[in-house]
């Protein structure tokens, strides 16, 4: 049984992602059984650092046409890849953007369904990912003979799970690495990708904030944003918000916590009407006291609240705001 | 330019969701529904481009008769006509076997852009419109914000992560999954809810499509979700769990 672990790179280095995405490789299999693969251009260095980890191989998939990501040329580069490896039963991806743009063609080529977007593995192994916002879970069971396909959602599986096993503290030498040279012609990759570029200067720095006041949909409208205001002013914290007031312009996108946004730890993270779809909890999880107060007691946000109260934010946070005042006096 | 929109009806937002008693679906006995709130903003990406560059607009969508509703909603606000997947068990099938029935039914259009929203706010798969992309044999690319026709194809505005974007020139015909966000979404107006009535709305069934689909990925059970921490739970009226909770973000979690 073999397992391909796909790692994603960024400025030259692994992605921390990828390794939870070994982690949940991890589960699957023993070392021996995982083989890392890393894709580009010019791939050694990546390659030297898939191999300090605990895993049995590493492949470079390299092709000059690999330099920049495109969907075309990743997928084919994997295609041929797969074709090449007998016995391959999981393919593990990090669920990153790039990842969630090629991966399910890769598998439909492969007449498989990639499982996406997975927080746990169960035995059988089932793979647990979420349902309707996070309201629910799912568990998914693939069926038929093909490789399958799985990319694990960031925050869901620790990378230090594997840290303790990387080949030179356990006295092993770094695994073994081969190369893979696809062939790929110029015409098989249809789109033109240009660089990436920001959309203006940042000058809201959520990251560095020790206190954040985030407000969701459940604020309705754009001008009942001077109630938490409020809150954020009396709290000493920065303002933020979950996406869909970003997408309606009633906040900078600057000030968008999640996946899409900024990945932020503050001490307190207090959550106004956001009900916690994963693409917001993956941005605020790691803060260290998370306060969350919604109108719907089943809100996914309480998941992972220190402290809730489900109550009208309309009545709750000019309460809280005359409570932290007063506190102060 | 031809573009098709493909959308989905989903449980509204705000509507309760019970898991079913078989485990494996929702309850979905006096659930409110609504459109895909991303497929939304694909229908708007669409009308935009169709007023600047004119052409048809056409919406498909997969599921049983209630999906009807919102493909009138679609018409309403102001696509062209629309193509019905009648599909009764669209939860039982997988990503590919969805992708298999939209790709059917798009095909015979020669579509110049397929559109639709980067992810369903039900199961959040984010996959089909790149496996109907893979099954027409298109380019595609995902996260898109905003369109614009060239003399040559496409040129779109990517959204990467952390807030950083990318442009990307691609041929047509392509498919795009878009991003919320890009614009603004209008309201169906009441000459446009009347007009709906009389656009063509076609139902074609999987077998008329020729579509055989077996899963190759089982939804096998669904379950409310484990708690990563303990909540403390601060009760009583505002008043009194504001303060409450004031004085424990003082004294036990010493964050004021």
């Amino acid at each position: 049984m073999n397992i391909l672990l796909v790692l994603e790179e960024s400025g030259g280095k692994i992605k921390g992602v990828s390794w939870e995405a070994l982690a949940a490789a991890q589960r699957l299999g023993p070392r021996e059984s995982i083989t890392a693969v890393v894709i580009g251009a010019q791939t050694e260095t990546l390659a030297a650092q898939a191999a300090a980890r605990p895993v049995g191989k590493v492949i470079r998939v390299e092709h000059p046409l690999l330099a920049q990501y495109t969907a075309d040329g990743f997928a084919y580069a994997l295609e041929t890849l797969l074709q090449n490896q007998n016995g391959t039963k999981y393919v593990v991806f990090p669920h990153t953007y790039q990842v969630r743009d090629y991966a399910p063609a890769l598998a439909c080529r492969m007449s498989q369904v990639l499982i996406g977007d997975v927080v746990g593995i169960e035995e059988g192994p089932r793979f647990v990912r979420q349902l309707m916002q996070g309201r629910l879970t799912g568990s998914y069971r693939p069926s038929g003979d093909g490789p399958c396909f799985v990319s694990v959602q960031a925050g869901a599986f620790r990378p230090d799970e594997t840290a303790a096993g990387s080949n030179s503290s356990a006295g092993r030498a770094p695994a073994s690495i081969t190369i893979f040279t696809p062939t790929i012609d110029a015409a098989q990759i249809r789109t033109r990708p240009g660089d990436p570029f920001r959309a203006s200067e940042q000058t809201a720095d959520l990251g560095s904030a020790q206190r954040i006041v985030s407000v969701g949909r459940g604020i309705k409208e754009a001008q009942n944003l001077s109630l938490v205001q409020e809150l954020a002013t009396a709290l000493g914290a920065e303002l933020a918000a979950s996406r869909p007031i970003c997408d309606n312009g009633w906040l900078p996108m600057e000030r968008q916590v999640g996946s899409s946004g900024q990945t932020v730890a503050p001490k307190l993270y207090l959550a106004v009407g956001i009900s916690g779809a994963i693409q917001h909890l993956v941005g605020m999880k790691g803060s260290q006291c998370i306060v969350a107060i919604n109108k719907d007691p089943d809100a996914p946000i309480f998941e992972v609240a220190d402290y809730g109260i489900v109550g009208d934010l309309f009545e709750v946070v000019p309460a809280l705001t005359e409570a932290v005042k007063a506190a102060k006096q | 330019m031809k573009i098709v929109v493909a959308i989905k009806q989903v449980p509204d937002r705000d509507a309760q969701v019970r898991i079913a008693a078989n485990g494996k679906w929702i309850d979905e006995a006096d659930l409110q529904w609504a459109m895909n709130e991303p497929d939304a903003y694909a229908l708007e990406e669409a009308l935009l481009l169709k007023e600047k560059n004119s052409g048809e607009v056409i919406v498909v969508s997969a599921g049983p008769e209630r999906v009807g509703s919102t493909i009138r909603e679609a018409l309403a606000k102001g696509a062209d006509r629309a193509i019905h997947i009648l599909c009764d068990d669209l939860n039982g099938q997988d990503a590919l076997g969805v992708a298999r029935l939209l790709a059917a039914a798009v095909k015979p259009e020669n579509p110049d852009l397929v559109l639709s929203g980067l992810q369903s706010e039900d199961v959040g798969l984010g996959q089909t419109g790149v496996i109907v992309a893979e099954l027409l044999g298109l380019p595609h690319a995902t996260m898109i914000l905003h369109v614009e026709k060239t003399d040559s194809g496409l040129k779109v505005k990517r959204e990467l992560e952390e807030g950083w974007f990318q442009t990307i020139e691609l041929p047509t015909p392509a498919v795009l999954t878009m991003q919320s966000g890009g614009n603004k979404l209008r309201y169906a107006t009441l000459m446009g809810i009347k007009r709906a009535k009389t656009k063509e709305l076609r139902t074609l069934s999987a077998a008329e499509l020729g579509v055989e689909v077996a899963p190759t990925v089982v939804l096998a059970q669904i379950a409310a979700p484990k708690k990563q921490r303990s909540t403390q739970m601060m009760p009583g009226t505002a008043k009194e769990a504001a303060i409450a909770l004031v004085e424990k973000l003082k004294t036990e979690a010493h964050v004021l």
